[in-house]
């Protein structure tokens, strides 16, 4: 009986993660019922898999993060953007990113509590790099992944200066796009909530 | 159809001895609609007199039983009205995805691991397999979980459908970690999805290491294409949104990405001047599946039925309440209870037949008690969004209809 017990118990233990299965392993061991962790006699490299060249890792390497690391070379403005924009996003975000019919990306007043119920980029993205990796990996939705470096900066050059926050002159570039200024960063905190009888 | 039916009433010593193969072969092609699951059921009137199915190459849900999906635009619901115990059928598993679900060849798939290891490596599907594997049953849940209805006419599927689990195998993320040899310096990862959106999370390293698995196999099978197929990261006990499926890239770094879907979205408003991001745990949670609307039912004994979770860790105790949370009951705790998992519950009650309200409240290892509707808008000043988690109320008519009621 005990034993049948055991045999459910190690059963459970084993649907648990991989690093809480191997806890307490020696008094199952000791127990004859399972053998003991395979990661005792894990090599240093199981050798699997092959060696990633830095050109098929360049190829899929898109992403941007906010000190502007991995900005492609190029540039745009916000003139320029408009005329993609219109060509490309309107269908979708309305003639000037306010009208929809899907997610609004432009807002009158940055600064607005009220007005960040709608999560615009002017009033609630916090990182301007962020328009442009997401630009460029993700839209227009119809056919992503198929702007240019060029097309991508001069329409990430439009929907900030639509949202007030750079002149319709500036020139964005990988060195330029970074130092964007973007209202809503100062609101953003790390997850505040906790374990235990706390409600946030 | 009564044709072929006259001509498969084979004896038994027909189908017995030297005739057998050739009779057999007959009913499996020429005469096959003659089996029952061919017929509708008015015509097998006796199921004990006419010969059942053969043995198949895949099973089949009853005709009778039709539970589906609620899709809309972008994201498909799981019935959880219609199910019974914890693990969800992956064909009714939850569907959320930012450009629909892509059609990945397995033979061509690559997982490629760069950034600050000492090895970036590439591995295919087969390398992926040949690792030490791990399993789990946990359940996956989307962060924007929660709907209401002011006219009490909603389903625990459209109320929060988008919760569904399974038992997950596939090789932990620490194992290939080890692999590429990463940097002690390393602080975050950033997880890259294949689809047309080429969906990105940062998940901080320490979860990496901990528990995350890249998943390959679903509830015994290949992962299912709305799940990730050919494999995807599984993050137990975080916002659905993390567990990034398709996975095509991994990037180790120091810092978070900042990527569009942990900025813009999967972030939530709290009070005026606070926007709170990485919000990766699940909060705990129950809801009462039956009764639950659109079911009717009768006065006398009702087993409550339910389901309970937290991505903090076990689920400890579930509450039932029969008058409004004016008092609480224990529920039984279906076994087994697992961490990071739905827990099924049940209280059996027996109803006088005068209107009430009944609700579930569950509380889990770490001592959170789920919290009222009106709680979680006071403690996040009035806004809704991600990660709500309230108590959910059904309220019983004296006809027995049962409707929604927010807490």
């Amino acid at each position: 009986m005990i034993k049948k017990l055991s045999v459910i118990t190690v059963l459970f233990v084993s649907l648990a993660s991989y690093r809480s299965y191997t806890d307490g392993w020696q008094e199952r061991v000791s127990e004859g019922l399972v053998a003991k962790p395979d990661t005792l006699e894990w090599p240093k490299s199981f050798g699997f898999g092959r060696p990633a060249t830095e050109k098929e890792i360049a190829a899929i390497d898109i992403d941007i993060r906010p000190d502007g690391k991995g900005l492609p070379a190029g540039q745009g403005n916000a003139v320029t953007g408009k005329a993609i924009y219109a060509a490309k996003c309107s269908a979708c975000h309305g003639a000037t990113g306010i009208e929809g019919p899907n997610d609004r990306l432009v807002v009158g007043d940055t600064s607005s509590v009220k007005s960040r119920r709608v999560k615009a980029i002017g009033n609630y993205w916090p990182y301007a790099t962020t328009v442009f990796d997401y630009v460029r990996r993700a839209m227009p939705f119809n056919e992503p992944g198929s702007l240019t470096d060029e097309e991508v900066y001069s329409l990430t050059a439009y929907l900030l200066h639509a949202n007030g926050l750079i002149d319709s002159k500036k020139v964005l570039n990988a060195k330029t796009l970074p130092q964007v200024d973007m209202p809503a960063k100062k609101y953003y905190v790390p997850d505040d909530r906790e374990d235990g009888p706390v409600i946030r | 159809m009564m044709e072929i039916q006259k001509d498969n009433k084979f004896s038994r010593r027909k189908l017995l001895g030297g005739a057998a193969t050739a009779a057999v072969v007959l009913v499996q092609t020429a005469s096959g609609k003659a089996f029952q699951a061919g017929m509708t059921h008015k015509e097998i009137e006796d199921t004990t007199k006419i010969q059942g199915v053969l043995p198949g190459t895949l099973g089949t849900r009853s005709d009778f039983e039709k539970p589906v999906k609620a899709p809309s635009p972008t994201s498909s619901r799981t019935p959880l009205q219609d199910l019974y115990g914890t693990i969800t059928p992956s064909d009714l598993h939850y569907e959320r995805h930012h450009g629909g679900v892509p059609a990945i060849d397995p033979s061509k798939y690559e997982l490629v691991i760069h950034g600050m290891v000492d090895k970036p490596m590439v591995f295919t599907l087969a390398d992926l397999k040949r690792f030490p594997s791990v399993s789990r049953i946990a359940f996956l849940e989307c962060s924007g979980n929660y709907r209401g209805a002011n006219d009490g006419k909603i389903r625990p599927q459209d109320i929060c459908g988008l919760t569904s689990q399974s038992e997950w195998t596939g090789v932990a993320l620490s194992t290939l970690f080890r692999e590429v040899g990463v940097s002690s310096k390393a602080t975050w990862f950033l997880a890259e999805g294949g689809d047309a959106a080429v969906m990105t999370r940062s998940v901080p390293m320490t979860k990496g290491w901990k528990d995350a698995i890249i998943a390959y196999a679903q509830n015994g099978e290949a992962v299912r294409p709305e799940q990730g197929y050919p494999a995807r990261l599984f993050l137990p006990g975080w916002e659905g949104n993390t567990s990034v499926k398709w996975i095509r890239r991994i990037e180790v770094s120091d810092q978070p990405y900042m990527t569009r879907e942990e900025t813009s979205k999967y972030t939530e408003s709290v009070g005026p001047a606070k926007i709170r991001q990485f919000s990766f745990t699940m909060d705990t949670r129950s809801i009462i599946t039956y009764p639950s609307y659109p079911a009717s039912v009768e006065k006398g004994w009702i087993e409550i039925r339910g389901i309970a979770w937290s991505g903090r860790g076990k689920i400890v105790r579930v509450e039932v309440s029969t008058n409004a949370g004016k008092s609480w009951q224990l529920a039984a705790l279906q076994d087994p209870v697992l961490d990071k998992s739905i827990t099924a519950f049940r209280y059996l009650w027996n109803w006088d037949g005068e209107p009430t309200e009944i609700m579930s409240r569950a509380i889990d290892e770490t001592g959170y008690v789920q919290p009222f509707l009106k709680q979680l808008l006071e403690a996040r000043g009035g806004n809704m969004g991600y990660h709500f988690n309230p108590v959910t109320a059904w309220y019983l008519q004296k006809d027995g209809k049962v409707l929604f009621k927010a807490t």
